[in-house]
């Protein structure tokens, strides 16, 4: 007699987790009320971590769009964010116009780059992330080289400010991590990581390999246009140095890494360590990213699916599951 | 007398697909083997198995008594094995003599210099100087074995020479095949053409799906006999 | 007349790029990594020298024979241990390693000689200029670009007409088939790793010589190489020139209309090149392929 065997998506693992998962993001909302001011700082160092981590990780995970370059959609967002504002919309109405803008610049943006792939495109996007940022210090519009204050924000006490950007940056990390993990599962399904693995393969298994890398390629711009619009916020000052500072990509090769390429799990953990390197290390200057960068490079070299990816090897784990499992019907 | 060539319970596996299950052939010196099988059945696997361009999982390779199991191929082809690949595989921007010259500069044998090659492949003397990419498939073939014949092998393996050419090129091929055995050199050559193959060569291994269906003289088999090994049908 | 100068300078300086480019292209074409960390290592390369010519106190030529086998043997040791390991992990890996060590190397940098820019002594050739015609032209420039040249038509006769050179473009080819017919692969890759980090290492010697330089030059060092690449087109020495001197014309060109918009110049330059003509002016066409025809599937 043949055993009946049953293809899944998900698990009660999986189930388990997202549930903890809702009730995490439930706490974390609640913090400005219960913790107040202290909490929020490093929270929110944290959850842009996760959000640039997971978008990191759609791009060079998922579909194999090595970019060292995001950081030229974080200037734009934070750039957009200000014109909005000069405009007199309210900067917390702006941070979704900002990232839109980001994603619609990304579009032809895209239409070159995209012609690239492997180290090629890495370093488009390098220059990409150049032209941004000098085309920023050439326009007074917007400041040059000193940069701009952002206005509109005279109405908000400290406290209350800094309680929305939480809220936003909550909302922005949940958006990235749950959003990519929808698009993954459901979009790309594993066409994704076939994109990734070999795109000449997939391209002649009938995978739509241009459509993969450009949807990723916006969505990511969107969400760092978002990233940089918090950013905006959380400083009060959009100056091109450090808007356009290629130390975002460095952190978000990192904390993929680290945190293991390709799932849905490994950039939180990566964001997680990265986190805690920072506070740690932060007083050793140069040196801390001597061993940043040590560690990506021997990760790589040695273990090449990070820290979630050993784990969910080791003890069968996905919490939220992007693959197919195949069992027994029970 | 031991034979030249030796191949004990090989195994080849790529990832978890097992390619090849416990092959075991003989090639004495000086002979002609004829290594035929369906498509997939693992011939391919197994010439490159023996030049050293696939990793084996388990099992021996022997040359002239030494195992050769793990050394790398540009060990083997200083020991005269020389592998003229499925394909051509000729490299693309260099010129025909160029090509030649490659495959001598592997080895010190001097067995086969540039005029002793341009002699025996008029063909490809007349093109020496063309770029490898804008030969004809019969010309490109013979530049193929005229470069692994540049290392001098006392061991030759040829996979496929007859695929995509016309058989009076093909003919021209052989010809210069049986040349070579006349000069003693020994060969292994895959074919999809059973009564060439059967013609050409002394004795002849058949593969199905990774195992050897068939293994004889060719004085002492048919061609019926090659043929149901061929496909699998079991016949006594 | 001044456009006619601001040619020969953006010339000169082409050839500056097209020296530090042509190890890039080298190394891309045969193992197939693009060296994120190239800029930075022609940086370390102007910061050997100055530790050596601080040392024995004599200008930075004098080093040279010093300097460039030091660093051919870097190129040897980063092969062997990170780039040949990263290119055996797959496609992503070499990319993320060499990021990597960039970072490391950027920073150790850092630690090393702090952020001040510095300046290589140049002896009395940085000082001299001679004149062609109504022209002022530089000894110090115009040795750079004549290096330039000597390094390229050396290395392209080197390709063409050694056996080196014959198992260099085999294994650029095709590397499985290269294996194949017994080229030691190994060597190859060694070899083209430690020309690549010298001519790097030169490149770095001159620019350190004319301009200054600080720890976190390499990654616009990179930019450049790797734009002067793309122009001209992958697979071709003489196009990695070619590219290097439409980058060096257009920015002291557009330079001398407003210095501000010289560097924006090149890179919308790139980007023109990329969007009209993706293959490069020289590209060799199965090298077309290589760079990211797959881009452009679905």
């Amino acid at each position: 007699m043949t055993a009946q065997v049953a293809v899944s998506r998900w698990s009660r693992t999986a189930s388990g987790f997202t549930g903890v998962s809702l009730l995490v993001v439930a706490f974390l909302a609640a913090v400005p009320y219960v913790f107040g001011g202290p909490a929020e700082q490093p929270l929110i160092t944290l959850l842009t971590f996760i959000a640039l981590a997971s978008m990191w990780n759609l791009l060079a995970g998922f579909s194999g769009l090595t970019s060292f370059g995001q950081q030229a959609y974080l200037g734009l967002g934070a750039y957009a964010l200000y014109l909005i504002a000069e405009h007199g919309i309210n900067p917390f109405a702006g941070i979704i116009p900002a990232a839109i803008a980001a994603a619609v610049i990304s579009l032809p943006v895209a239409g070159l780059v995209l012609r690239l792939s492997g180290g090629y495109f890495a370093v488009a996007t390098l220059v990409v992330a150049a032209v941004f940022q000098i085309a920023a210090t050439l326009s007074p519009s917007v400041g040059g080289t000193t940069g701009v204050s952002l206005p509109g924000l005279a109405g908000y006490s400290d406290v209350l400010r800094e309680a929305l950007i939480y809220w936003a940056t909550l909302a922005v990390a949940v958006v990235s991590v749950a959003g990519v993990y929808l698009l993954v599962r459901r979009t790309f399904g594993l066409d994704a990581r076939a994109v990734s693995s070999d795109q000449v393969a997939a391209a002649s298994a009938g995978v739509r390999v241009g459509r993969i890398r450009l949807l990723a390629y916006v969505v990511a711009a969107g969400l760092a246009g978002a990233v940089g619009a918090l950013i905006a916020l959380q400083t009060l000052y959009v100056e091109p140095t450090s808007v356009f500072s290629i130390q975002y990509s460095v952190d978000m090769l990192f904390m993929v890494l680290i945190g293991g390429v390709g799932t849905i799990e490994g950039p939180i953990l990566g964001a997680l360590v990265l986190f805690g390197l920072q506070e740690t290390l932060s007083a050793y200057g140069a040196w801390y990213l001597v061993i940043v960068g040590g560690l990506a490079v021997g990760v790589t070299l040695i273990a090449s699916r990070g820290i979630w990816g050993y784990a969910s090897e080791r003890l069968g784990w996905s919490f939220l599951p992007i693959g197919y499992q195949v069992g027994r019907e029970s | 007398m031991r034979p030249l060539l030796e191949v004990q319970g090989l195994d080849v596996c790529y990832g978890d697909f097992q390619a090849l299950f416990g092959i075991s052939l003989t090639v004495e010196g000086g002979s002609a083997l004829a290594l035929v099988g369906a498509n997939g059945a693992g011939k391919t696997t197994l010439l490159r198995s023996i030049a050293g361009a696939q990793a084996t999982s388990s099992g021996l390779i022997r040359h002239e008594g030494t195992d050769i199991t793990s050394a790398p191929p540009y060990q083997r082809v200083a020991r005269g094995i020389a592998l003229v690949p499925e394909g051509r595989k000729l490299f693309p921007s260099l010129t025909v003599e160029e090509n030649i010259k490659v495959g001598a500069s592997a080895s010190a044998s001097d067995a086969w210099p540039l005029t002793r090659i341009y002699d025996a492949f008029p063909l490809v003397a007349r093109c020496r100087k063309r770029r490898a990419s804008t030969l004809s498939g019969g010309e490109q073939q013979a530049v193929a074995i005229a470069r692994a014949l540049a290392s001098g092998p006392s061991l030759l393996l040829l996979d496929e020479v007859s695929l995509g050419l016309a058989p009076r090129i093909v003919g021209e091929l052989y010809q210069i095949l049986a040349q070579l055995r006349e000069a003693g050199a020994t060969l292994v050559i895959v074919e999809q053409d059973l009564r060439r193959a059967m013609s050409a060569c002394d004795s002849l291994v058949c593969l199905l799906e990774g195992r050897v269906a068939l293994a004889a003289a060719v004085a002492e088999v048919s061609i019926d006999q090659v043929v149901a090994a061929y496909f699998g049908e079991v016949r006594s | 007349m001044t456009w006619v100068n601001s040619v020969v300078q953006g010339m000169l300086l082409g050839g500056q790029y097209a020296l530090i480019a042509c190890g890039l292209s080298l190394a891309f074409g045969v193992m197939r990594i693009v060296n994120l960390a190239h800029g930075d290592l022609a940086v370390c390369g102007a910061y050997l020298g100055l530790v050596l010519s601080s040392a024995l106190g004599v200008p930075v030529w004098v080093t040279l024979p010093l300097l460039l086998p030091a660093a051919f043997a870097v190129g040897v040791a980063l092969q062997w241990l990170l780039f040949g390991r990263a290119l055996r992990r797959g496609v992503l890996a070499p990319v993320l390693v060499t990021f990597g060590l960039s970072v490391m190397i950027e920073n150790l940098l850092q630690v090393g000689a702090t952020s001040d820019p510095r300046g290589l002594n140049g002896g009395s050739l940085a000082l001299a200029s001679f004149h062609l015609g109504s022209l002022v032209v530089s000894w110090l420039f115009m040795t750079a670009f004549l290096t330039a040249c000597a390094v390229l038509t050396c290395l392209q006769l080197a390709l063409s007409r050694t056996s080196w050179g014959r198992k260099v473009r085999a294994t650029a080819d095709d590397l499985d088939t290269a294996r194949l017919v017994g080229i030691k692969v190994q060597p190859v890759f060694a070899s083209v790793a430690g020309v690549a980090v010298a001519t790097a290492a030169l490149a770095g010697v001159f620019i350190g010589t004319i301009g200054t330089f600080d720890p976190l030059a390499g990654t616009n060092t990179l930019i450049f190489a790797f734009e002067a690449v793309v122009i001209g087109g992958i697979g071709s020495l003489w196009g990695t020139l070619a590219g290097g001197l439409a980058l060096g014309v257009t920015q002291v060109v557009v330079g001398q209309i407003n210095q501000d918009y010289a560097v924006l110049a090149v890179h919308l330059l790139f980007l023109a090149v990329l969007t009209v003509r993706p293959g490069g002016l020289f590209t060799s066409s199965h090298a077309i392929r290589e760079i990211g025809a797959q881009g452009a599937a679905g």
